[in-house]
């Protein structure tokens, strides 16, 4: 046997006093870390193989069990780190590119965290949300530049077609394919019930998710996966992805064990076959380019649906948004570079791509200096984390935000980031129906619903704090936001004055 | 009448109910004291066979085999819960031949065993509280 470089990263600890050897962590660990060992009649585990999903230790009836990450140590060196070494390791043995999952884990600034929001005090009250009503309902859309009358001077209905949502939260793309069946059930019954819409990702749409339509937004990505005119009906509106925050330039590859019947007639691919989008749409090289396909788009659904196009937060994100505000686009949605992903390249994951908070502040920005802030909607996501992340990409001028990996941890996901083993043990990505069926879409969907309530809550009290009843009126407001701990550049860029000023 | 059912689409064969089950029936109030080192005799029981599982327990029938074959009047059905008498019990073993679910059980004390909806620990069958992935529920149907 060949020397094993690579030492647990995880322990788990068991509390013997506690283990009623129930072996519910057993039966439940896709990994098959816990084994009962029969000779000792004791439970045993292989560390080796814990991804620290922590599924073991919530079931555990009796709290016997809890993970740790091992103290077992490199000699010290702030140069080579433990990780940078066993990745070489792991490299060593595979001669294969790592791979990772979700979103970005590295240290970089968050920004959401260095911004304070404002609050009223005398001179302009503030309001309470329970005695006052407050607005929350927000509308996606390109906006008409002036008001138009008839011959008669009656108005003109010169409104490009909108979407409605009860408050300023969507959840975004995960495709039918990277999470499973269950997930995008409770997504879209939680989109129903929230007033708000759910994202099919490049997936295509499964026929049962049909009747959910009124609140789905399809995605057309560069692998065109279950594109057809049912599926572009069926929809509120057409997202074209260009690219994706957790790895900008990229395409997709969903391997063909996970292709199995259903998804490969959602996606209309042969069963087994790999699922390759390709880095960019094959028919698209230019602002020009994109306008043919949103105006496709537009033609096939009759101009009555939105059209979204999605780019990853990337050096020159002003400029291309810039352009995409001009190509008939509706909306713009921008992914910042801490998006989940299924599975991307760990190197392109963790070193591509820039914060969401400054792509967005410096879109806005220029759109508005250009003036053609009102063709276009902007949506973001990549990391909104909290209500207060939402309140903040509002103020920062977002018209509403996408969430996907705080919808996912609704669900169960603990972030252990090995989506791309595919062995999910809380049923979320992960196609094995052993697998699947651990998420009940009716817990599901309640919970995802309970987490945007709870949001709706604390924005409407943030809102209220500002003295702003309508999130209208906070849209774009820089001036109830302050940087702490930022530098002038960042401050210039964020568009934003620092605490105290 | 409610009862319990189990929806064998969401049921993860993890077992919980059994050990929930016997903690409830234990009169014990720690789980860990309860059920350690212990070879439990639940009155819910999981049927499996590779990846199909479910939960059976008593299903408080309209018309109960088992209350019939009782000989010593042990066995009652009262507002269309089933129970047991322990006293009454002469442990002769009718009820386990008669009842096709396979729902009444010997206990570690010589006369039978039976699920009776938790009405002696109050609330909701611990089974139904302990479900992870709500495959078992209470209620009309």
């Amino acid at each position: 046997m060949p020397i094993n470089f690579i030492h647990p990263e995880y322990e788990v600890i068991r509390d013997f006093n506690k283990c009623i050897k129930c072996r519910v962590c057993e039966r439940q660990c896709s990994n098959e870390v816990h084994k009962l060992d029969p000779d000792h009649n004791i439970m045993t585990a292989d560390d080796s193989k814990c991804v620290c999903c922590h599924r073991c230790v919530s079931v555990c009836p009796t709290k016997a069990l809890k993970i740790v990450k091992s103290d077992h140590t490199f000699k010290t060196n702030s140069n080579w780190m433990p990780e940078t070494i066993t990745e070489i390791y792991r490299q060593a043995e595979s001669g294969g590119v790592l791979l990772s999952s979700m979103g970005n884990p590295k240290p970089f600034p968050v920004y959401w965290d260095k911004i304070l929001i404002n609050a009223s005090q005398v001179t302009n009250p503030s309001i309470d949300p329970l005695r006052e009503p407050m607005e929350t309902k927000t509308f996606l859309g390109a906006k008409p530049n002036k008001i138009e009358r008839d011959k008669d001077g009656r108005l003109i209905n010169n409104l490009p077609p909108q979407l409605e949502l009860t408050l300023p939260i969507m959840f975004s793309a995960m495709s039918y394919g990277s999470i499973s069946y269950n997930a995008h059930e409770s997504l879209a019954r939680a989109a129903r019930e929230l007033g708000i819409y759910y994202n099919t990702g490049e997936g295509g749409l499964h026929e049962d998710f049909y009747q959910y339509g009124a609140n789905t937004i399809v995605q057309v990505a560069s692998g065109r996966f279950g594109v057809h005119k049912g599926y572009l009906d069926a929809a509120a509106a057409v997202e074209i992805k260009m690219g994706q925050g957790a790895k900008p330039g990229i395409g997709g590859h969903l391997p063909g064990t996970k292709i199995g019947s259903d998804i490969s007639k959602t996606r209309m691919i042969p069963e087994g076959t790999d699922a390759i989008s390709p880095a960019p749409h094959h028919d698209i090289y230019s602002i020009e380019d994109l306008r043919q396909l949103v105006y496709s788009l537009k033609e096939a659904t009759e101009y009555k649906k939105p059209v979204i196009v999605k780019i990853a937060a990337v050096h020159n994100v002003a400029a291309i948004a810039s352009g995409i505000a001009r190509s008939g686009a509706d909306i713009i949605s921008i992914d910042g570079f801490r998006g989940g992903t299924g599975a991307a390249p760990t190197r392109i994951r963790d070193n591509v791509g820039i914060p969401i908070e400054l792509a967005l502040a410096s879109v806005d920005e220029r759109l508005r200096a250009e003036g053609i802030r009102g063709n276009v909607s902007l949506v973001i996501g990549g990391s909104v984390r909290s209500s207060t992340d939402v309140v903040k990409a509002i103020a920062l001028g977002a018209d509403a935000v996408y969430i996907g990996t705080a919808a996912l941890i609704a669900l169960g996901c603990h972030l252990c980031r090995s989506c791309h083993t595919g062995l999910c043990n809380w049923g979320i990505a992960t196609q094995k129906a052993e697998l699947v069926k651990r998420l009940n879409p009716e817990v599901g969907y309640t919970r995802l619903v309970n987490l945007i309530t709870a949001w709706r809550h604390e924005i409407t009290e943030l809102m209220g704090c500002m003295g702003i009843n309508s999130i209208e009126a906070l849209k774009g407001n820089r001036l109830m936001l302050r940087g702490i701990g930022l530098n002038e550049k960042e401050l210039e860029i964020l568009g934003i004055k620092h605490a105290g000023e | 009448m409610k009862r319990i059912y189990v929806n064998e689409k969401w049921c993860l064969g993890c077992h919980l109910c059994e050990y929930y089950c016997a903690f409830a029936n234990s009169n014990i109030k720690n789980m860990v004291d309860a059920l350690k080192d212990v070879t439990i005799r639940p009155r819910i029981k999981i049927e499996e066979l590779q990846s199909i599982s479910f939960a059976v327990s008593c299903r408080h029938c309209e018309e109960p085999l088992c209350v019939k074959g009782c000989i010593s009047g042990a066995l009652t059905i009262k507002d269309g819960v089933i129970t047991i008498d322990k006293n009454k019990c002469v442990g002769c073993y009718t009820c386990v031949l008669s009842c096709p679910y396979g729902a009444v059980s010997p206990s570690d004390h010589g006369v039978m065993q039976k699920c009776e909806l938790c009405t002696q620990n109050g609330g909701e069958p611990a089974c139904v509280k302990g479900c992870i992935n709500k495959a078992i529920v209470f209620e009309e149907r």
